[in-house]
């Protein structure tokens, strides 16, 4: 059975907080290696970028902005509540974080597709 | 598990962090209109002191804030002596620092 507190929506604002953040701290390496192609094998970073241009790896990417606004705005979210003199509309807050995610990571699809 | 100067860092970094990720996010809608290549991020990064230190904070602020993030969910679900708990904060900070230290390099000079 859900614990009761675990249907509150800014639970699922805290975790979706955690799990982006988790994922990001894996992508991590991965993104600076890449980028570090750079200094001696630019023409394997090329070769990697256009490997990019699959559609599965761009969904990836799409996927990987959405995290990164998602933690970003969420993270915006969580210092206003600490930082700020206390606000009621914290749900509406989360609900805001997570409308800009959208809007931002489909920029970026649209940007690409 | 985290003290005063643990959180402080934790914030402090995200607050340093903020406006690089919204930059960044900018910056990726922007440049990849019309594909990208390595001669194409290179020609705007190269030689550049605003990219290279926009980055360089990015990378030592990120560094600080994955490390301290990671460290709390491993502490929550992992039960370690404080002594390991700290050899991991400070090996995932200083693996992010040096690759992305490397990475910046790679791209701005």
């Amino acid at each position: 059975m859900v614990k009761p507190h675990r249907n509150h929506p800014l639970w699922f604002a805290y975790m979706a907080h955690r799990i982006s953040g988790l994922l990001l701290a894996v992508f991590l390496p991965a993104h600076f290696y890449v980028l570090g192609l750079a200094l001696n094998h630019a023409a394997e970073l090329d070769g990697f970028l256009r490997w990019t241009e699959y559609p599965v790896v761009r969904l990836a990417e799409i996927g990987l902005v959405f995290l990164l606004a998602v933690h970003c705005f969420g993270g915006l979210r969580l210092l206003a509540l600490e930082l700020l003199p206390w606000s009621p509309r914290q749900k509406t807050h989360a609900a805001v974080a997570t409308a800009l995610s959208f809007l931002v990571s489909t920029g970026f699809a649209l940007s690409v597709v | 598990m985290l003290g005063v100067r643990l959180y402080l860092a934790q914030r402090i970094s995200a607050l340093i962090l903020a406006p690089l990720v919204l930059g960044h996010l900018a910056v990726m809608i922007y440049a990849t209109r019309d594909g990208l290549s390595a001669s194409e991020i290179l020609s705007r990064t190269q030689g550049s002191l605003f990219w290279g230190l926009s980055y360089g904070l990015f990378v030592a602020a990120v560094a600080v804030h994955a490390a301290i993030g990671l460290r709390v969910i491993v502490a929550e679900h992992v039960r370690l002596p404080g002594v390991a708990l700290d050899a991991f904060t400070w090996s995932v900070g200083g693996v992010l620092l040096a690759m992305g230290a490397r990475a910046v390099a790679a791209v701005v000079l």
